[in-house]
């Protein structure tokens, strides 16, 4: 019944930190949805770039400079192949999901919306995609409209297609929610917009880990998401977005690598991407993101999500079997998290308990303070799946979670 | 598993359990409003304090992790009839037990039943939770309408 035919102790060689003992015992760790830990091909792809090949790039006459560059234009090439972009002209680097989403709601929305115009979100964003668009709600007077959710954490589509008219300019939603892990409806979205002639981006950060990505297919305008999620370093991130739109919208931030000419008469900007990336990226960083893609690729990653998927179930029956434990988050479809709740015990205290047996889980809101709102509760222990785990992690889980049950009793 | 036991004593978690001087109180004269953003633990701590700057009366509300709440708790009966003054150097106290290396048998007898909380700087994330109702009390005594972060 739990056998799988991915190969998840070949997979745990690539990645040294699950070596580590925390307290003397093994370390299980069941955070990846707040950061996911890097295989060695990732590490030593970074150290060989920077012991070998770094320098600035798109600047020096250097060969150095130039292979550096090479390197870094490869790493845009990998994702946009990775997300099923059309051109690597079309993705913009970026630090991480934050800054993507930032960049189209400055550039993009700070220039497009006013008074009259309304941006569609869902009460299960993260605050990275909520704040960046109360910011430029503030700038330029549009309204923040939001969908909200329903007790298994699904998104109502009802409400949904009442709060999408002809004033919306925008839908902005999570392909797959951190605090909750529900896969959201993207074609009825998607749809849903087009037919009042609106846009749309989707936060990507959960879900380039645990489905597979093509956004030809998803239809979206927008697709933002971070290295760090994806085993890559963290500082790292891509914006894609369709080259119509990138073209006709203004820089963002200013600095150098953003222009072709600069002169107290006038700066001429440079084409997208280049446009929105300003200043020195992290160089290595994107490098490393690239190697993690190409290792992705090396991976059955059917039978890897296969894998994740019977975890989430093993632990969601396990915890539930204890009793006094209330899952937050049961979409029909939902991916790699598992969200709970338990009689007499907060999330903080579970968080220390749990991480006292070496068992790492994030405990808080997640940064999804809605959420914890809609569901009556002020934070919720996660556990969080990738690959990279086993049936046994989910074992230690539950007993942990058991030692916990017996020390509040 | 015995740090865990030190962590969590019975006192903790009896207080976390029922909460002491919890809930709203008539007349409050100070006030002030503790936040720890980053784990979305709020608290309350309202107090009547008299003309002689004796605390009358201290109660306190919000939602917090065991740790936080059993603090709280504590804190309250700790300065209840206690002069402001004598209420600011507990927090002086608890403050330099859960955040210096002070050995435990040196630690100040005034500090009472707060001397359980003397485990908690083995856990450094948790130190913010045990303080933040005495960061909350501090500001309300001395500012009349403070609000604190544990971030500030």
């Amino acid at each position: 019944m739990m056998t799988t035919p991915f190969d998840v102790v070949a997979v745990r060689g690539d990645f040294p930190v699950l070596g580590r003992k925390i307290y003397g015992k093994d370390l299980v760790y069941l955070d990846s949805a707040a950061s996911a830990q890097k295989p060695s091909q990732v590490l030593d792809a970074q150290r060989a770039f920077d012991a070998t090949t770094y320098s600035n790039i798109h600047r020096g006459v250097h060969r150095l400079s130039q292979d550096a560059t090479v390197a870094y234009e490869a790493a845009r090439k990998k994702i946009a192949a990775f997300l099923g972009a059309p051109s690597e002209h079309e993705i913009v680097l970026t630090s991480g999901t934050t800054e993507a989403i930032n960049l189209v709601t400055q550039s993009w929305g700070r220039s497009t919306l006013g008074p009259d115009d309304e941006v569609v979100i869902t009460w299960m964003e993260h605050h990275s995609n909520i704040v960046p668009w109360q910011l430029v709600a503030e700038q330029t007077g549009c309204t923040l409209r939001v969908v909200p959710i329903d007790d298994r954490g699904e998104l109502d589509l009802d409400a949904a297609r009442k709060l999408i008219g002809p004033r919306t300019r925008m839908v902005a939603f999570a392909h797959v929610s951190n605090a909750l892990g529900t896969i959201n409806p993207v074609s009825e979205l998607v749809a849903l917009a087009k037919a009042h002639g609106a846009l749309t981006l989707l936060d990507g950060a959960q879900a380039v880990p645990h489905v597979k990505v093509d956004v030809a297919a998803l239809g979206c305008d927008f697709y933002a998401f971070s290295g760090h999620k994806l085993f890559g370093p963290s500082g790292t991130g891509a914006l894609w977005g369709r080259r119509k739109l990138l073209d006709s919208m203004p820089p963002w931030k200013g600095g150098g690598d953003m222009i072709l000419s600069v002169s107290f008469d006038g700066t001429r900007y440079n084409s997208v991407p280049h446009k929105f990336e300003a200043g020195t990226p992290n160089i290595s960083g994107i490098v490393g993101l690239g190697a993690a893609i190409d290792y992705l690729g090396g991976l059955d990653l059917d039978a890897a999500f296969a894998h994740e998927e019977a975890l989430v179930h093993h632990a969601t029956e396990s915890l539930l079997a204890l009793g006094k434990i209330r899952i937050i988050g049961t979409a029909k479809n939902k991916a790699s998290v598992v969200s709970f709740v338990t009689e007499g015990i907060h999330p903080h205290d579970m968080g220390t308990i749990l991480d006292q047996e070496g068992v790492a889980v994030r405990a808080g809101h997640h940064c999804a303070q809605p959420v914890m709102e809609s569901f009556g509760i002020p934070a919720t222990t996660r556990a969080s799946f990738a690959f990279y785990n086993t049936h046994d992690d989910v074992d230690r889980l539950v007993t942990a979670v058991r030692t916990a049950l017996e020390i509040f009793g | 598993m015995s740090d865990l036991r030190e962590l969590y004593q019975q006192v903790i978690l009896d207080h976390n359990r029922k909460p002491r001087n919890f809930g709203d109180l008539d007349g409050a004269n100070r006030f002030a409003h503790g936040d720890n953003p980053l784990c979305g633990d709020k608290i309350q701590v309202l107090l009547k304090v008299d003309g002689d700057n004796i605390v009358q009366d201290v109660k306190f509300k919000g939602s917090g992790c065991a740790i936080s709440t059993a603090s709280a708790s504590l804190m309250t009966e700790a300065i209840k009839g206690k002069t402001v003054v004598a209420a600011l150097g507990l927090f002086d106290l608890f403050h330099e037990m859960v955040t210096s290396d002070l050995p435990e048998h040196e630690l100040d007898p005034s500090l009472g039943k707060l001397g359980v909380f003397y485990g908690v700087r083995e856990f450094p994330v948790r130190v913010k939770c045990a303080s933040l109702s005495w960061h909350t009390v501090h500001a309300a005594l001395t500012d009349s309408d403070a609000v604190v972060s544990t971030e500030a």
